[in-house]
């Protein structure tokens, strides 16, 4: 026991002290590697914390996607530096501000009671009538299904914020080397079947909708990258159809299954399964799109793809 | 010392620094990875207040808060970063004219 709270005590360290690092240093692109460093470390903490759920999320989409969209970003705003210009006076007040909201937070933290009965008692006790056998996914797609929903909808909000900002047309992405490709095409089935496999594995065991998707996500990024797909002024109707398709019919099954002397998302307990296992489905697909397609940043447009060789 | 003290401690320290930075740093890109970091600490909270020494079971509903967290994260971070994006283009091309 006491190897592991060195090793607790080593990365609680390593965290913060790359935390602090992300933000103190002068290169943007160190910066972003010393996050996604920072990411994965988090998820090594959660999975210490007994939360491999949502330490798969985070590794797939808090470090794996958002360091992609972020290198993505900083190579298109080469070049734009904004200096860092912030008066002490200002410094010393706000550093005050935070460290009192953060001593504020530490109290509430301390104060709390620990290892107090939570809601595992109502979620293993109801855990027969949800469909699956694993809880995160129960409370996911079950107990708090109408958050998911939500959750669904935001990540739609945001391809169309994305769509609807960035119309203008990029310099074109330097083609991949002979590595690379080779690389992709090794990588592109074996992401697809992991992918596959996460969205199956979350009804038993860690894994579900959103990691899958995300491996999934990462997988049409890695093809987009890799010129293994190129996207068309013509395949637009079948991105927009793919974004909407996870908040469709997880809607609608919702408010089917409310016909009746049922309310809406309260499954009949003998199709929970099929159920929860359809709704996963079509919404790992819809992230996947999704993160691919925040990813390429903007509507294919015919401008774009007529100056592709 | 027990895990959960170690780990939510550590978790105060990154959301203390990413509100910092947040409120001090310039540079848009910046910022956004402060607010990135905030959120990661206010998770880390969550996940310490799920945890319970083996043999018990860790409460699944503050990970799932998690989960749609970091889905509902990575949403304003694309939005956030087109609008950098869009941004550096305009300014690019104010300072042609």
């Amino acid at each position: 026991m006491d190897a592991m709270i060195v090793f607790d005590l080593a990365l609680a360290l390593a965290l913060v002290g790359l935390a602090w690092a992300v933000l103190a240093t002068e290169d943007l692109f160190a910066a972003v590697v010393l996050f996604i460093v920072f990411g994965l470390m988090t998820a090594l903490a959660w999975v210490r914390l007994a939360a491999p759920d949502v330490a798969l999320a985070e590794a797939a989409i808090g470090a794996g996607v958002t360091g992609a969209l972020l290198l993505t970003t900083l190579r298109r705003t080469a070049g734009a530096a904004t200096p860092e210009v912030t008066p002490p006076a200002v410094s010393w007040g706000v550093g005050a501000l935070s460290l009192a909201v953060t001593a504020g937070l530490g109290a509430a933290f301390l104060g709390a009671p620990s290892q107090g009965p939570g809601l595992e008692g109502a979620i293993a006790g109801n855990l027969a009538a949800s469909g699956v056998e694993h809880p995160v996914t129960a409370v996911l797609l079950n107990y708090r299904a109408y958050d998911t929903l939500m959750e669904v909808v935001v990540l739609f909000a945001a391809v169309v914020a994305v769509w609807s900002v960035a119309q203008a047309p990029e310099a074109e992405t330097p083609a991949p080397g002979p590595v690379y490709a080779g690389f992709a095409r090794l990588a592109l089935p074996a992401a697809a079947v992991v992918g596959a496999y996460l969205l199956w594995a979350g009804a038993t065991m860690p894994g579900g909708a959103f990691q899958g998707g995300a491996v999934l996500g990462a997988l049409g990024i890695l093809a987009l990258l890799a010129r293994s797909y190129v996207p068309a002024p013509e395949h637009r109707a079948m991105a927009r159809a793919a974004f909407i398709a996870g908040t469709a019919v997880f809607a609608l099954v919702a408010l089917a299954v409310g016909f009746g002397p049922r309310v809406a998302f309260e499954y009949p307990p003998a199709l929970a399964k099929p159920l929860i296992l359809l709704i996963e489905a079509v919404v790992t697909l819809s992230i996947a799109a999704t993160l691919a397609a925040l990813f390429f940043g903007r509507e294919p447009e015919p401008l774009s793809v007529e100056a592709r060789p | 010392m027990s895990p959960d003290l170690i780990y939510g401690l550590a978790g105060l320290g990154v959301f203390g620094i990413g509100l910092f930075r947040a409120l001090t740093l310039a540079a848009p890109l910046r910022r956004v990875l402060a607010l990135k970091l905030c959120a990661v600490g206010a998770s880390f909270l969550l996940i310490v207040a799920a945890y319970r020494e083996p043999p018990g079971a860790a409460d699944a509903v503050p990970h799932a808060l998690v989960i749609t967290g970091i889905v509902v994260m990575v949403s304003a971070m694309a939005v956030a970063l087109a609008l950098i994006h869009r941004i550096a283009v305009l300014e690019r091309e104010g300072g042609h004219d």
